[in-house]
């Protein structure tokens, strides 16, 4: 019997880790919570894309909720976020900010020429200083910013139809409740 | 096109992988020697498609055909051609890839130097490396699968993590998986002997050689990796007890104790159970470790692609390999201990010492690994235990093998032990190292990890020379080190030089994080470090900064490092350090950020480090190393079979069988 000890050891083993994946495909490794929720955004004074002389800010941008997405030409994940961006993005009920990351001018426009321009208003992070601000992983991510300019919502990855449906409207949804 | 001929390769492979794993296996069992004779062709008409795919995806790599996902995803038009090369094993698919093609090439060289064994072993061997096989190709062609197109093509791709565009993690890989994939042989010897139920145990000297070997490349591979990451993560650590690297140290550590417990088996016939299932359990921790590594299941800083589905499929191959090979196990290992007995000072008590703290270290490791995993099953939250826990209890259970160490070579197998030569030793070696220690104290101030690691080293490096000199005295010139008694003695005297290494490195480092404007100096372990300031420059595919460091001892000019910051196309943004190697210290100095970020001329923050003996840790490892593969290559191994069986068959009569 004494034979068998390895293999019922190592079955033990097998069941601790079905349960890992188990619990991986429960819990989005990626959902680190973002301290930012429900906070205030951080302060920036960021160009436009299309005009650096002006500037837009969390001021400027107070009294209307908006959703910022951070894009970029390099970013490929971001490249497939962006047909979704371009048939959503007229029906989500709040304006479409493209927040592009560290990026050349010229490399956005071509590639927002190529593929669509889906958003409102783009403003350019070219060092990235205020990505680190707003705590940014990587490209591309999305942040809903209320009336008042607190951060309601963030999504880390690329939009998807089905995240649009289950998590941003509601998101959404729940800010129009409030300000009636 | 092309990209899909590498597919279709894939697809030839897995089907003669099919062909290799069960038709050999039936013939072995049925006595037909038409399916035994399938598993040479089978094997090498395997090889050659993988190789083929492999070679698909590297002209991929090096003309840029970026309609390839992976090859988009991993590479872009500034990338040089040696780490798009590189990049063909970066990240998920391609180490797969790399993984199978490497099990290839063991498979080949095995069909082609086992002529001399009997042929219905060889196909069970042969058989069960297909069964491996067959699982690894259809991981590749159904989750992983290289050749992916992407359509439209893109104008450029991503770009390979410039963390490893190193020339480290360009070795790294390929070594490490020649050490991890290399203890299949030994698995597949061990399971072709428990289901032939082997009356000889000559198995184990065929299976010897091998395993030396693999281990040897493992040793190899962490080496590198230790390196890359002390060079590339740009804070200077050597090792981390990172899952990943944990996932690497486990079979590294069975594998020591194989190589051991296979020398007992071969010489007295013994532990032959214990043989067995340590080489289960050392192809299994490799394979524990690509789970590990590929699932997702833990998080670290190596994290790659992380896909439940994939997770799910390694899990099922793991419990059919290794879940099966533990019921054969059970089902089929000698019930009896057989050999001779064991006296209680020998050779194989020491072995069986050594062999015990190895394995406790390995499941100790394991544990260590797998806590945040029990701790999410058990609900008690995150936890995760860190270098404390294995530091502390690595050094509790490495203690009695560093104690043994140097008496292994007196130590004669049986009871024929002479005690008087032990005593000579223990004298010798002990007041060495007790002389060395006390000098120590003296020049570290008494520190005491820095007194334990040269006590330590000496311990086992003076231990070990007494028995080179004896030797020497006593031979006749030529037969004075039989390749397998150099490699043991190569091997045990890297174990010295590595001790050496950790704890002086641990007690004696100096590392500082400062705040320098050019022209000033700062004073580190006996070196002057004076910053020149920071200019901008260029590479094939980055920019960034670098800094000059002129480093001068007692007004002599040591060293002029240029530790950089580079920014690459894609916008990451990677440290390079500055080190200036030498035998008994590194300098070491990384770039951090400059304290003004609109005045890049100015001052910086920068990391200065001065590393004694850090080097020692390496050079104790690839002694390791070099001691695997010299003891693989005596002559012993490669005597025809009549000879070889001979000291074994005296054993065997002991034996009952299930």
């Amino acid at each position: 019997m004494s034979r068998l000890v390895p293999f019922f050891g190592f079955m033990l083993l097998v069941v601790l880790f079905g349960f890992g994946i188990w619990w991986n495909t429960q819990h989005d490794q990626r959902e680190v919570p973002s301290p930012l929720i429900n906070k205030p955004a951080p302060a920036y004074v960021l160009p436009k894309l299309d005009d650096p002389a002006q500037t837009v800010s969390r001021e400027s941008m107070l009294g209307k909720p908006y959703l910022i997405n951070v894009f970029a030409s390099w970013c490929i994940a971001c490249g497939e976020e962006h047909p979704v961006l371009m048939i959503e993005g007229q029906n989500i009920g709040v304006p479409l900010v493209g927040y592009n990351y560290k990026d050349e001018p010229d490399d956005a426009k071509a590639w927002l020429a190529r593929h669509g321009n889906p958003y409102g208003l783009i403003i350019a992070d070219r060092d990235g200083r205020t990505a680190i601000d707003f705590g940014v992983y990587g490209a591309p991510e999305s942040f809903l910013v209320d009336a008042k300019g607190v951060i309601r919502y963030k999504r880390i990855g690329p939009l998807t139809p089905a995240v649009i449906e289950k998590e941003l409207k509601p998101a959404i949804a729940a800010l129009a409740k409030e300000t009636p | 096109m092309t990209p899909e001929l590498g597919q279709l390769a894939l697809i030839l492979a897995l089907l003669l992988a099919l062909a290799q794993g069960m038709l050999p296996l039936i013939g072995a069992w049925r006595g037909n020697r038409a399916l035994m004779a399938v598993a040479r062709p089978a094997a090498a008409g395997q090889a050659v498609f993988v190789a083929l795919a492999f070679g698909v995806l590297s002209w991929a790599f090096l003309h840029f055909d970026f309609s390839v996902r992976y090859v988009a995803d991993n590479s872009n038009l500034a990338l040089p051609w040696y780490y798009r090369l590189a990049a063909v094993w970066g990240a998920h698919e391609g180490s797969l890839l790399l993984w199978i093609f490497i099990l290839n090439l063991w498979t080949v060289a095995l069909a082609a130097l086992s002529r001399n064994l009997p042929e219905v072993f060889v196909s069970r061997v042969l058989g069960v490396l297909g069964l491996i096989a067959v699982g690894f190709l259809a991981f590749i062609i159904f989750t992983s699968n290289p050749f992916e197109r992407l359509l439209p093509m893109p104008p450029d791709g991503g770009d390979l993590n410039p963390v490893l565009q190193d020339p480290g993690m360009t070795f790294h890989p390929p070594v490490l998986y020649m050490g991890y994939v290399g203890f299949s042989v030994a698995f597949a010897f061990s399971i072709a002997a428990l289901l032939g139920g082997e009356l000889e145990q000559a198995w184990v000297r065929w299976a010897r050689p091998w395993t030396n070997v693999a281990w040897g490349f493992l040793s190899a591979g962490i080496v590198a990796g230790s390196w890359w990451a002390y060079a590339e993560l740009g804070w200077g650590g050597w090792w981390f007890w990172d899952p990943v690297e944990n996932a690497s140290f486990m079979p590294w550590l069975v594998g020591a104790a194989l190589i051991h417990a296979q020398a007992v088996t071969e010489k007295r016939g013994s532990l032959r159970a214990w043989t067995i299932l340590l080489s289960i359990f050392a192809f299994s921790l490799s394979l524990l470790g690509t789970f590990l590594v590929r699932s997702g299941v833990l998080t670290s800083v190596h994290a790659f692609a992380s896909d439940p589905r994939r997770g799910l499929f390694i899990l099922c191959f793991l419990a059919v390999v290794v879940g099966g090979s533990l019921l054969l196990y059970a089902l089929r290992a000698p019930k009896v201990a057989g050999g001779k007995p064991f006296a209680v000072v020998s050779r194989e008590t020491a072995i069986l010492i050594g062999n015990l703290m190895l394995t406790v270290a390995a499941a100790m490791v394991l544990l260590g690994t797998l806590f945040p995993l029990v701790g999410d099953a058990l609900n008690l939250g995150k936890i995760s235990v860190g270098p404390p826990y294995f530091g502390f209890l690595f050094t509790l259970l490495m203690l009695p093998i560093v104690l043994l160490l140097p008496f292994g070579p007196y130590l004669r197998w049986g009871n024929k032990g002479e005690t008087s030569l032990l005593k000579n030793v223990l004298y010798r070696a002990g007041f060495a190292a007790v002389a060395c220690a006390i000098v120590a104290a003296f020049v570290t101030g008494g520190q005491l990890k820095a007194i334990a690691g040269t006590a330590a080293a000496v311990w086992c490096g003076v231990g070990t020379l007494l028995y080179v000199l004896k030797r020497w005295r006593e031979m006749p010139a030529g037969r004075r080190y039989p390749a397998e008694m150099a490699g043991m003695l190569l091997a045990h005297i890297g174990v010295g030089v590595f001790l050496a290494g950790v704890l002086l490195t641990e007690a004696l480092s100096v590392e500082r994080d400062v705040r320098m404007a050019p022209g000033q100096t700062q004073s580190i372990g006996g070196y002057e470090f004076r910053f020149d300031g920071v200019h901008v420059t260029e590479g094939p595919n980055w920019h960034g900064d670098q800094g000059t460091v002129t480093v001068s001892r007692n007004g002599r000019e040591v060293a002029v490092m240029h530790p950089q910051k580079r920014t690459y196309t894609r916008g990451q943004v990677q440290t390079e350090s500055a080190i200036d190697p030498g035998v008994t210290r590194d300098l070491y100095v990384a770039l951090g950020e400059p304290m003004d970020k609109k005045d890049p001329e100015g001052a910086w923050a920068l990391r200065l480090y001065h590393k004694p003996f850090v080097r020692w840790i390496w050079a104790g490892g690839l002694l390791m190393m070099l001691g695997g593969f010299f003891s693989a290559a005596d002559r012993r191994f490669r005597t025809q079979r009549a000879a070889a069986t001979e000291p074994a068959v005296a054993t065997t009569a002991q034996e009952s069988r299930a």
